[in-house]
């Protein structure tokens, strides 16, 4: 380590880098991180502002402000800005600043890889934004109406956006696969001596399993995108009826990645959960061990459930009855990773500070969209419920609790210890309130609106399903709002504020509460000891 | 600490309200729309009990849940001075909570899945061996195709305008589903271009339309009256304005209805297969009320098309150019585009078509097609 700097050599363990090239150059778990925080709340803005569209067109029987393939195109930049920009990101922020610390080593075990996971991003994000935006300009083609599940044929007679969302995917995807290997090999190879697998912090076992789901899925739908890509310029015929290909194989390829995404999107959240809780109910996580157990069931069965998605596609009596079984064992490692967390609360000395609340609202939310979730399931139901609106709060309710808010308690939860200041408690508060109120005002009557009969992802409806969309409106008016709230306590928090001690919380364990905070630019250049029960 | 007091009594209010609003949902209230509607065949009444019964399961597990958690934000507090019982997870609970709870949750999953699966084996596969009437339901971009497979009727379906339809607007069509009650259905359901799904709450099943595919539902009408639903597959553009209409009406009066479409059929049979010459100003009249209902959609009423997907008319190369590739591409449809092929129609409707966009709007091609061209050009 004591080569000196040049050009091309990355600063290490030297003079710390300032300027762009920190960033740009960085090789350092810490900012890596930082850089993967703020490029998702960027696409979080994005994503919301047309999800606000998207309910503002909504709010009244009509078309007011959008055109159709406008209010389409909407639709499928909200899902892709949010789950491949935004949540998937800011887990990997997550993973990139606490999984080092957690695990007690020095950085990532591929720190230029990292580099490279990192700002594939920026570039699979301008890819995307020029997906929505191309067809504005003259000779831009269509728009992109098909939703984010891209089925053919309608996706191949999408202009030319379409493929810069197909590339979007690609650059994405190789993103994901290479920060997934990095913290795969992280976690096998960098943890500090004594730390067994079964004394690893639990975040680092979501992301574990998150990072294997990754790599098993993830090309499955870069294949599935590459097939559309040959059918629409070079003359395949992989799912178009016309030359023998077949339009539900696109739907298989694309949920056999899309269900297992749903935990990729969940696990890291259930991972900060399992930190959040235990530090504010006072005392150790109930049932380590099943969670974990938990965790590997959800990833392996969730893997093989994905054709519940297309109960409507005609498949035999034995296939759908197969999906349905095995989709509704899921709720039993789900079931137990919640019961688990309630069993921590309780006998607890709790407390409620903002990330305490977001975790109660997660168990509370998510337990109501898991249920759901169990009703989707059922097949001959789901006959009724498939395509509605009954789905769309469904599954926000699972992704928005299980995801977002889970995301959001690890931000306040670890805020004061990558800034050094202690956020405004009372802000958070009000934060937390407002978002948690505008979330269910959205999503609660959009069930209402599915069982009554509208579908999803239409721009005008009939008179008929007019209050409930004005009480959705309004509501996501308020939820989208509220984030400008957390923009500012964040930005507040960086700025300055109550200095934060190292350990941050009052029942805070593990190593990370071991480091000064804001922890200094290199950390664990020696590993710690690991006493008995130190993380779990 | 008195204001974290504040702040868990104030979840409680939020909580009872979103109980409240899920078990409220178990009356049938089709006033409000916050259920199915009552359904309108036996097959849809086991879907709809086994709906009901998955969500009375879901809301009595949601108490649980809620009344614990409840429970336990209250007492479990430290500025109640309560002490956390750090030992907890080493009592026998804790030691065997990783067996009891799946053990329970999986007692719940074989409740639901077994009921499911009772229904599933009732409702999935059409009934073998008996007699069936057969509907083929196409989906096109963006109307439905209705055959008759039984009566060589053929209905096309598309949504009613605003000014007509009024509070019924994207719940009403021109032309509805005519079903007999009392009669085993089999619906045969594909695509003629993009995806499209069948959705009539009453029936209570809704399937996709594939191109290439055929898939099958059945069911059986047990009352009379209109049915509303519409397709609930994102088809593109004007995927909001595909109702579906169904009109349910006794055995006699579905006979009488196929009589009448019979002789409707042989009527405009007879119109097209006579030998006569037929005069510009007529070909415009029955060219103009075609294009309005079957290429309005796309190529708008003006002409104007809405480009880039679906390019306009007025001022065409094709529409202005040789005739042969205007007969082509309205015969044959443009394979990869919304463009489908209209060879469906007979040759009088499609010489109508053709005359008027040739000499509509700023169209000035001076062209008159008789239905013996377009029988010369297929």
């Amino acid at each position: 380590m004591s080569h000196t700097s040049t050009l091309h050599d990355v600063p290490h363990h030297h003079a710390n880098p300032t300027g762009w090239r920190r960033w740009l150059f960085s090789t350092n778990h810490k900012d890596i991180g930082t850089l993967y925080l703020l490029f998702a709340l960027a696409m979080l803005f994005m994503g919301g502002a047309s999800a606000m569209l998207i309910r503002a067109e909504l709010f009244q029987p009509g078309i007011q402000l959008l055109d159709p393939d406008l209010y389409n195109n909407l639709v499928t930049n909200h899902a892709l800005l949010m789950i491949f920009g935004s949540v998937m990101p800011a887990a990997a922020g997550l993973a990139n600043w606490m999984i080092p610390l957690m695990i007690g080593a020095p950085d990532m075990a591929l720190p230029r890889m990292n580099n490279l996971s990192f700002w594939i991003l920026p570039a699979a994000g301008t890819m995307l934004i020029l997906s929505f935006v191309v067809p504005f300009f003259p000779g831009g083609g269509s728009q992109i109406n098909t939703g984010w599940t891209l089925y053919p044929p309608l996706s191949i007679q999408v202009g030319m956006s379409m493929d810069f969302l197909i590339f979007a995917i690609h650059l994405l995807g190789i993103s994901s696969v290479l920060a997934s290997i990095n913290i795969i090999v992280t976690l096998l190879n960098m943890r500090a001596p004594g730390m067994t697998l079964m004394k690893m912090p639990i975040f680092c076992w979501t992301w574990l399993v998150t990072a294997f789901l990754l790599i098993l899925v993830v090309p499955v739908l870069a294949g599935g995108v590459t097939m559309l890509l040959f059918d629409r310029h070079f003359g395949t015929s992989f799912f178009d009826a016309a030359g023998g290909g077949d339009p539900v194989l696109f739907q298989h390829l694309f949920w056999f990645f899309g269900h297992p995404e749903v935990y990729v999107l969940l696990l890291p959240s259930i991972g900060v959960l399992s930190h959040v809780i235990p530090t504010f109910a006072r005392k150790p996580l109930f049932g380590y061990k099943s969670m974990v157990g938990a965790m590997i069931a959800v990833g392996t069965i969730g893997m093989v459930v994905w054709a519940h998605h297309q109960y409507t596609i005609g498949m035999s009596l034995g296939a759908v009855s197969y999906f349905m079984i095995g989709t509704i064992i899921i709720s039993i490692p789900v079931g137990l990773m919640i019961f688990n967390f309630i069993a921590t609360m309780w006998r607890g000395a709790m407390s409620f500070e903002t990330p305490m609340l977001f975790a109660v609202a997660i168990i509370l939310m998510f337990t109501f969209g898991g249920l759901s979730g169990v009703m989707l399931a059922v097949v001959p139901a789901d006959m009724q419920y498939h395509d509605s609106m009954f789905v769309v709060a469904h599954f926000h309710y699972v992704l928005m609790p299980g995801a977002v808010f889970g995301l959001f308690a690890g931000v306040f939860y670890w805020l004061p210890k990558w800034t050094g200041h202690m956020y405004d408690e009372r802000l958070g508060k009000i934060f937390f309130w407002i978002n948690v109120t505008g979330f269910n005002l959205t999503f609660f009557p959009q069930h209402f609106l599915g069982l009554a009969g509208m579908p999803r992802r239409i721009i005008d409806y009939n008179v008929m399903f007019t209050e409930f969309n004005v009480i959705s409106s309004i509501g996501a008016m308020i939820f989208g709002f509220s984030h400008l709230l957390l923009l500012y306590i964040v930005i507040k928090t960086i700025r300055g504020g109550e200095p934060a001690p190292s350990r941050v919380w009052e029942g805070a364990r593990g190593l990370e509460w071991e480091v000064a905070s804001p922890p200094p630019f290199h950390t664990w250049e020696t590993p710690p000891p690991i006493r008995q029960e130190q993380s779990a | 600490m008195c204001r974290r007091f504040t702040t868990v009594s104030g979840l409680i209010p939020l909580i009872t309200g979103l109980v409240a609003g899920l078990s409220v949902t178990h009356s049938t209230q089709a006033e409000y729309g916050i259920n199915f509607p009552p359904p309108a065949a036996d097959v849809a009444q086991e879907i709809y009990d086994i709906h009901m019964l998955t969500m009375q399961i879901a809301t009595f597990l949601l108490l649980v849940v809620f009344s614990i958690v409840i429970y336990s934000l209250y007492f479990h507090r430290k500025s109640r001075g309560y002490p956390a019982d750090q030992q907890f997870h080493n009592t026998w609970f804790g030691n065997w909570s990783w067996v009891i709870v799946p053990a329970l949750v999986l007692g719940v999953d074989l409740t639901i899945a077994s009921n499911a699966d009772a229904v599933l084996k009732k409702v999935w596969d059409v009934p073998k061996g008996e007699k069936l009437m057969d509907v083929k339901v196409t989906g096109h971009q963006w109307w439905w195709e209705f055959d008759y497979l039984d009566y060589g009727i053929k209905v096309e379906s598309r949504y009613t305008p605003q000014e007509q339809a009024g509070d019924l607007y994207l719940r009403e069509v021109d032309n509805r589903l005519v079903l007999p009650t009392n009669t085993k259905i089999r619906f045969l359901h594909t695509s003629a271009d993009v995806l499209h799904a069948f959705w009539v709450p009453e029936l209570a099943f809704k399937k996709d339309a594939i191109p290439g595919y055929v898939t099958e539902t059945w069911s059986e009408l047990n009352r009379e009256g209109v049915f509303r639903g519409q397709c609930a597959e994102l088809c593109g553009t004007w995927h909001s304005r595909m109702p579906l209409v169904v009109e349910s009406i006794s055995e006699e009066k579905f006979q009488a209805w196929v009589a009448d479409q019979q002789a409707i059929k042989v009527a405009a049979a007879a119109e097209a297969a006579a030998t006569k010459t037929w005069s510009r100003e007529e070909l415009m009249a029955k060219g103009k009320t075609l294009y309005e209902t079957k290429c309005a959609a796309c190529h708008q009423l003006t002409g104007q098309g809405l480009p880039p997907a679906f390019p306009p008319l007025n001022g065409s190369a094709i529409v202005n150019g040789p005739i042969e590739a205007h007969f082509n591409l309205v015969i044959n449809g443009k394979p990869g585009t919304a463009m489908q092929a209209w060879g469906s129609l007979n040759d009088l409707e499609i010489a109508a078509i053709i005359t008027y966009e040739r000499n509509a709007w700023d169209n000035r091609t001076g062209d008159t097609v008789q239905p013996t061209d377009v029988a010369l050009a297929r």
